[in-house]
C-alpha cells in the first residue's frame, strides 16, 4: 500500500543518530515542560521553538513534535499526584487519577494515564497515515472559497458549541482576529490600526501573545493559591506496570471509543479538552457504577486520557494538510512550519514528501520511545514539583521573556508579553475562554485573506461559498454550529424536552 | 512576606474588589477598545468596493460584534446583584500576585539597560531570596547556574540573540 512505503521513506530519513537525540531531547524537555505550571503545551512550545530556527525544518519538527508528546505525557503527572493539571485537556484526567492516587494507587493510575495515551495517539497516527496520502488528492481540490469556509466552521465551532457565556466567546474570538489584523494589510498594502506607530507596524505576533497569555498569567494565577505542593509519593513498580497492561484488553471498548472520540473532535476544530470532558462523560453515563466515577475509576484516567491525546495527535493531521490548527498547540506547530518556510497545506504532502513521512515516522517513534521514558522516569519529574515555587516562577518568567524576544528581536514583543500575561489573568478569572482568541490570532490573516481572494475571484459575490458541493455544505455546517444552541433548544422544545447544555462533571 | 510551602498562617481573605466592578471596566475599556479599532478601520475605508471589501472592512466589522458583545457584558454586570457578588481577588491573594507582577515588571525595564542575562540573575535571585526565604548563597548560586545555562545554550548554542548589557560587552560578546 502507498501508505507503508512512504511511511516506511519516512522512517529511513529518522533512523539518523542527530534526529534520534533530538527526539530524545525533545521528549525530555516536553515532559519537563508539561509538568511544570505555567510551562503547558502551547507555551512551552513557544518558547522552545526559537531553539529550532538554526535547525533544518524535519529535524526541528521531529523535536517540536516531541516536546509536544512529552508535554501530552507530562500534564498527566501532575494531575494524578497533585491534582493539578498540566494542561486543560488533564483537567478531567484529576476526577478519578487524583483520588486513585489517594488511595495509593498512583503507580497504577499513572501507568493507566501513559498505556492509554500512548493508545489514543497510536489510533491518530495509523489515522493519519493512511489519510494522509488520500488527503495529497482531496485538498488540491480546495481554494480560497473552501479554505474560508472550513475557518468559518472553526469560529462557528467555538461561539456555538462553547461552554462560556456566548458574548464572552465572541469578544474573545474578535479580540484575536482583530489583533490579527494590526500592521500592514498583506492584500492591499495599507497600514490598518498602527495609529502611527512603527512597533505596531510588525503587528502582534501569536507567539509573543501565546507565552503571555499562557505562560505569564498562569505564573500570576499559580501565585494566588498560596501552591501547598504536597504530592502523594508515586513509586513505579514493574509489577504495577505488568498488572495494568494485562488488564487494558478488559477495556477495550472504553479505550476504542475514546480513542474515535479524540480523533474526531482533533481533526475538527474541537480539541483535546473537549474530547477528555466528552469521553469522561460518555463513560460515565454508559457504566452500570456512575456514582463510582470520581472515586478512583481506572476507566476515569483510560477515557479522558486516551481522546486527550488521540485528539492531540489528530489534530496535526489537518494543520499539515490544510493548514488549519486543531489546537493552540498545533496553531504554534504551524507558525513554525511558516517560518521554516514550509506551508502547509496539500502541495506540502506533494513537494515535500520527506519532511511529511518523517514527521509521521517519528510520531510513532517519540510515543513509544516516550511511553517508555515516563514510564522510567516519574519518580524524577515528580521531584521537579518539590522544588520551591519561588524557584522555578521567575525561571519561567525568565524563560518566558527569552522565548517572547526571540521571535522579531523587539523589546516590544516583551512589553506585549506582559501585557498578555495581565490579559490572561483578568480573562482566566473572569471566564473569558482563550482558546478562540489563540486560534483568532492564528488564524486571523489567513481567514481574511481567504475571504478576500474568494470575493476577489467572485468579483464580490458572496454565493461563491455555496458554488460546489464541498464548499456548500462545509459553510451551511458553520451555519448551523453557529446557531447550534438555538436550534438544539427548538428541537428540544418540539420533542417535548429541553437538555440542559451543561458540562457534567464539575465535581 | 515568604510563600509557605503548607499554609500555617490564617489568610486574609477580605477581598480588595468584587469581581462585578471588573466585570464592568473590563466590559468598558473592551468598548473602548471596539471604538477605537472601529473608528481607524472607517478612516481606512470599510466599504464594499467592486472587486470585495476595502482594507477596514473587517476589522470594521469585528470591531462592532466586539463592541455590541462588550455592551451587552456591560449591561449583564451592571445589573447583577451587588449582594452576591463573589470577590475578584482577596487580599492575600492580591499581594502574592503583586510580589511577582512588579518585580517582573522591573525586570522588563531593567532589561533595557543591563541585557536580559543580567537582570534575569538578579530577578532569580532576588525573588529565591527576598519572596522565597531562600539563603542568600542557594539563591545566588541557583540564579547563577540558570543564567549561565540559559547564555549558554541560546546565545553560544543556538545562536539566539537577546539583549545584552554592559557587563556582556566588557566580555566581548
Amino acid at each position: 500500500m502507498e501508505a507503508f512505503e512512504l511511511l516506511f521513506q519516512g522512517f529511513q530519513v529518522l533512523m539518523t543518530w542527530d534526529k534520534i537525540a533530538l527526539m530524545m531531547l525533545g521528549l525530555v524537555l516536553g515532559i519537563f515542560v508539561g509538568v511544570l505550571p505555567g510551562l503547558g503545551g502551547p507555551n512551552g512550545v513557544a518558547i522552545l521553538l526559537p531553539l529550532t530556527f538554526s535547525m533544518d525544518p524535519t529535524s526541528a519538527i521531529v523535536m517540536l513534535s516531541c516536546i509536544y508528546w512529552g508535554a501530552l505525557f507530562g500534564g498527566a503527572i501532575t494531575s494524578i499526584l497533585f491534582n493539578i493539571p498540566g494542561e486543560a485537556w488533564s483537567v478531567a484526567t484529576t476526577f478519578d487519577g487524583y483520588p486513585m492516587a489517594q488511595q495509593g494507587r498512583a503507580a497504577e493510575a499513572l501507568t493507566a494515564a501513559f498505556t492509554s495515551s500512548f493508545v489514543g495517539s497510536l489510533v491518530a497516527v495509523l489515522l493519519i497515515t493512511f489519510l494522509s496520502p488520500r488527503i495529497a488528492d482531496f485538498a488540491l481540490r480546495f481554494g480560497p472559497p473552501e479554505f474560508f469556509s472550513v475557518y468559518l466552521l472553526t469560529f462557528c465551532s467555538f461561539v456555538g458549541l462553547g461552554r462560556e457565556a456566548r458574548h464572552k466567546i465572541v469578544i474573545s474570538m474578535s479580540l484575536g482576529l482583530l489583533l490579527a489584523g494590526i500592521g500592514m494589510d498583506t492584500v492591499s498594502g495599507q497600514l490598518r490600526m498602527t495609529f502611527g506607530s512603527t512597533e505596531l507596524l510588525r503587528g502582534v505576533n501569536f507567539l509573543v501573545a501565546v507565552i503571555g497569555l499562557f505562560g505569564i498569567s498562569e505564573i500570576l494565577l499559580t501565585m494566588e493559591e498560596r501552591l501547598a505542593l504536597q504530592g502523594h509519593p508515586a513509586h513505579m513498580s514493574l509489577k504495577v506496570v505488568w498488572r495494568v497492561w494485562m488488564s487494558l484488553p478488559r477495556y477495550w471498548w472504553t479505550l476504542l471509543r475514546s480513542a474515535v472520540i479524540g480523533c474526531w473532535l482533533g481533526i475538527t476544530p474541537g480539541g483535546a479538552i473537549a474530547a477528555s470532558f466528552m469521553s469522561y462523560n460518555l463513560a460515565k453515563r454508559l457504566d452500570k457504577d456512575k456514582d463510582s466515577f470520581g472515586k478512583g475509576r481506572i476507566e476515569g484516567v483510560f477515557a479522558p486520557e486516551t481522546a486527550a491525546h488521540a485528539a492531540g495527535t489528530a489534530a496535526l493531521l489537518p494543520m499539515l494538510a490544510l493548514g488549519i490548527p486543531g489546537s493552540g498547540t498545533a496553531a504554534i506547530l504551524l507558525g513554525g512550519l511558516m517560518v521554516w518556510g514550509l506551508n502547509p497545506g496539500p502541495l506540502l504532502f506533494v513537494e515535500h514528501k520527506s519532511f511529511v513521512w518523517g514527521t509521521i515516522a517519528s510520531m510513532y517513534l517519540g510515543n513509544i520511545v516516550g511511553l517508555v521514558l515516563v514510564l522510567s522516569t516519574v519518580p524524577v519529574f515528580a521531584a521537579v514539583l518539590r522544588v520551591p515555587f519561588a524557584a522555578i516562577a521567575p525561571m519561567i518568567v525568565v524563560s518566558c521573556a527569552i522565548g517572547a524576544y526571540a521571535v522579531q528581536n523587539a523589546m516590544f514583543d516583551i512589553w506585549l508579553m506582559l501585557g498578555f500575561g495581565v490579559i490572561g489573568y483578568v480573562f482566566k478569572k473572569l471566564g473569558y475562554p482563550l482558546a478562540p482568541l489563540t486560534l483568532a490570532l492564528v488564524l486571523g490573516s489567513r481567514t481574511e485573506d481567504a475571504f478576500r481572494l474568494s470575493m476577489i475571484g467572485a468579483e464580490g459575490d458572496l454565493r461563491v461559498f455555496w458554488s460546489n458541493g464541498l464548499v456548500g455544505s462545509i459553510t451551511t455546517l458553520a451555519l448551523v454550529l453557529l446557531f447550534w444552541p438555538l436550534i438544539s433548544q427548538a428541537a428540544g422544545r418540539a420533542l417535548g424536552w429541553v437538555r440542559p447544555v451543561r458540562r457534567e462533571a464539575e465535581g | 512576606m515568604a510563600i509557605d510551602s503548607t499554609p500555617t498562617t490564617p489568610a486574609d481573605s477580605r477581598p480588595v474588589v468584587g469581581t462585578r466592578p471588573i466585570d464592568i471596566v473590563v466590559s468598558l475599556m473592551l468598548l473602548g477598545l471596539a471604538l477605537v479599532l472601529g473608528w481607524d478601520s472607517w478612516r481606512i475605508g470599510m466599504s464594499w468596493a467592486s472587486d470585495g471589501p476595502q482594507a477596514g472592512y473587517f476589522p470594521f466589522y469585528l470591531a462592532l460584534m466586539m463592541g455590541a458583545a462588550s455592551v451587552y457584558g456591560l449591561v449583564q454586570a451592571w445589573r447583577a446583584r451587588a449582594a452576591e457578588d463573589p470577590p475578584f481577588v482577596l487580599r492575600d491573594q492580591f499581594v502574592r500576585v503583586m510580589q511577582v507582577f512588579v518585580p517582573t515588571l522591573a525586570y522588563c525595564f531593567a532589561m533595557q539597560f543591563l541585557g536580559l542575562y543580567v537582570a534575569s540573575f538578579l530577578l532569580i535571585a532576588g525573588f529565591m531570596w527576598w519572596t522565597g526565604g531562600i539563603a542568600p548563597w542557594i539563591s545566588l548560586l541557583t540564579s547563577f547556574l540558570f543564567t549561565a545555562a540559559m547564555f549558554v545554550t541560546f546565545e553560544i548554542a543556538f545562536n539566539v540573540i537577546m539583549p545584552k548589557g554592559p557587563l556582556e560587552a566588557a566580555f566581548g560578546f
